[in-house]
């Protein structure tokens, strides 16, 4: 694999966590290191333990092929193979190769000298997985609480979990969440476009600097955050929609267990309005 | 190490008020500009100066009075209550007409007939301010890109309370103003139609939302880890590439093999944010007027399981 034309300067040994220079190498453009080892022995067995579970299931409608958790019967223990314990191991490759992802990136920010910002932002990603099928199944004693893994079982699951606390809509950290990810998809939104707005002026007409992106954002809102700012904003927002989403399954089940739309009936009975005849 | 990931300001430089690249000879901006320290501390610490102009003016009317009418519509439904007004917020609602009106534009003001007349006064204002945002960027001599993504978002608007109404013949199944009403709406249009999440444009749109956050958030990173070789000055390194983007790129074409540029990057962020409202806005269109189970749509096309 061809590097790039700058590429060459930056391929410098150092700055792995494990294992010095043994696996301080790249194929093509892939950076290896100790974690990349790692995450491909998870990734390979995960996805062939998948393939494993698809070959015992009634189809391969990959639509349809789902990987599903053991019985709640089961508890917190260890299921047979074809009863959940795919599922269990599927589960233990996915966390080994998505923390090793997390240290494989870590390991190439520093080789570059930039900040750790990309490791850490995947490590909430990865956080929210874990508080789905590993935090809140043991707060609820049985890994038969995780989700399965397939494309339509997947949403058959979110939709039942849903409905089993009323009314989903009415988790109040659901709605935070919500809120988040729709202000991500407009911050990006009004990022991707202002800077293109700027270097694409179209008709011949000269490329814009951040003055512009400034005077535009300022003329049409009264502000702008500027070129620093925005990408700070981002990934505040894009980070909040996935703790949020965390939050909101995790309190679903350990935390509360009742109907969410009966749970604002607590708002109704604040005491500073209690005796208003209100309910 | 914190204090190198560059997350706040740490100095605050404070020099005269920018007000802006030149307008063209006769039009002027508003000089009501100031400054504010927190604001600094993530971002540009200036506030204002702002450009007003007959669009947008009319358009804040226009968004005011539409907020008014939802507002005193909901104070009136709580017998000029302030205390139950702040107490059932969450409940209060004004809906639109019920199905026994159709189409009519001309409901009594009870019975629908103020969510006419607010929505109406919304969509005007949502309407200018879109002009607003086009004229802006014209006379800026800039691209018109922050307007068509702003279209996009009012596709879905129009789908949810205007075109989908008219092709089912009815305004009764526009979605009302009010916060736990909103969701209810929501929620009901789902499982009315068979379960939205077996709608491929559903699934289309959920897609690019979460891949929305996903992208903002791979992108915001890179470039807060790489503002130390000043990435964030990105117009500057598209056209005169510095170490900084470099170290960006090859951040991810050495974690997975593949990297954007600081322009195409851009160019990623900008179709998967206006994806998720337009394809959103085509699942919303098609469930009713033309699928009215989605489940059995999935099913008759294999990828639900047959009752």
């Amino acid at each position: 694999m061809a590097l790039l034309g700058f590429e060459r300067k930056y391929r410098i040994a150092g700055g792995t966590l494990v294992g010095g220079d043994l696996f301080d190498f790249w194929i093509g453009p892939f950076y290896v290191g100790f974690f990349g080892v790692t995450a491909a022995f998870f990734a390979v067995l995960g996805t062939a333990l998948i393939l494993l579970g698809a070959s015992m299931g009634e189809t391969w409608n990959p639509w349809l092929i789902s990987i599903d958790p053991p019985d709640l019967s089961y508890g917190l223990a260890l299921a047979p193979l074809n009863e959940g314990g795919l599922w269990q191991v599927t589960t233990m490759c996915a966390i080994g190769a998505f923390v090793s992802w997390i240290l494989r990136e870590v390991e190439i920010c520093r080789k570059l000298g930039i900040g750790y910002h990309v490791p850490f932002a995947f490590g909430v990603a990865v956080f929210a997985y874990v508080t789905l099928v590993v935090f809140r199944p043991v707060f609820m004693g049985a890994w038969g609480h995780g989700f399965p893994y397939g494309i339509m079982s997947h949403l058959d699951w979110v939709y039942a979990t849903g409905y089993t606390y009323g009314n989903f809509h009415y988790n109040p950290a659901h709605m935070v969440a919500i809120t988040f990810f729709f202000t991500t998809t407009l911050a990006l939104a009004l990022h991707g476009a202002l800077v293109l707005s700027a270097t694409n002026p179209g008709g011949g007409r000269v490329v814009k600097t951040p003055e512009h992106e400034n005077a535009f954002f300022r003329d049409f809102i009264g502000y702008s955050i500027g070129t620093l700012g925005i990408h700070r904003l981002g990934l505040f927002l894009a980070l909040n929609a996935g703790l949020w989403s965390a939050i909101c399954i995790f309190i679903s089940g350990p935390i509360y267990e009742g109907s969410w739309v009966e749970w604002w009936d607590f708002w109704k009975n604040v005491s500073i309005w209690r005796d208003e005849g209100i309910g | 190490m914190v204090d190198y990931q560059n997350i706040l300001t740490q100095v605050q430089v404070r020099g005269h008020v920018d007000l802006g690249v030149e307008l063209p000879a006769g039009d002027q901006r508003d000089h009501i500009t100031g400054f504010n320290y927190w604001a600094g501390k993530i971002g540009d610490a200036q506030l204002g100066p702002i450009y007003l102009g007959w669009s947008g003016v009319i358009s804040l009317l226009f968004g005011l009075t539409a907020v008014s009418i939802i507002g005193f519509q909901m104070l009136a439904s709580v017998d000029w209550n302030p205390i139950k007004f702040i107490a059932l917020m969450p409940w209060l609602t004004v809906n639109p007409p019920g199905p026994e009106y159709g189409l009519n534009p001309f409901a009594p003001l009870n019975e629908g007939g103020w969510w006419i007349i607010s929505g109406l006064f919304l969509t005007v204002s949502i309407l200018l301010w879109w002009v607003r945002s086009y004229r802006r960027a014209i006379q800026l001599e800039m691209g018109t890109h922050v307007c068509w993504a702003f279209a996009a978002a009012i596709w879905l608007y129009l789908v949810c309370g205007f075109f989908r109404p008219i092709a089912m013949g009815s305004w009764s199944e526009a979605v009302p103003f009010g916060i736990f009403s909103h969701l209810e709406w929501t929620n009901n249009i789902s499982l009315i139609y068979g379960n939205l999440f077996y709608n491929p444009f559903h699934m289309l749109s959920i897609v690019f939302l979460y891949g929305s956050a996903l992208l903002f958030a791979m992108h915001a990173a890179t470039i807060l880890a790489t503002t130390r070789y000043g990435a964030e000055r990105e117009i500057e390194q598209i056209y005169d590439r510095g170490s900084g983007a470099e170290r960006g790129a090859l951040f991810w074409r050495w974690t997975m093999g593949f990297n954007a540029s600081i322009e195409s990057i851009h160019r990623w962020a900008w179709w998967f944010a206006i994806l998720c409202p337009i394809s959103g806005g085509i699942g919303i269109m098609l469930t009713g007027p033309v699928v009215d189970n989605w489940y059995d749509w999935g099913a008759r096309n294999g990828f639900a399981f047959p009752y």
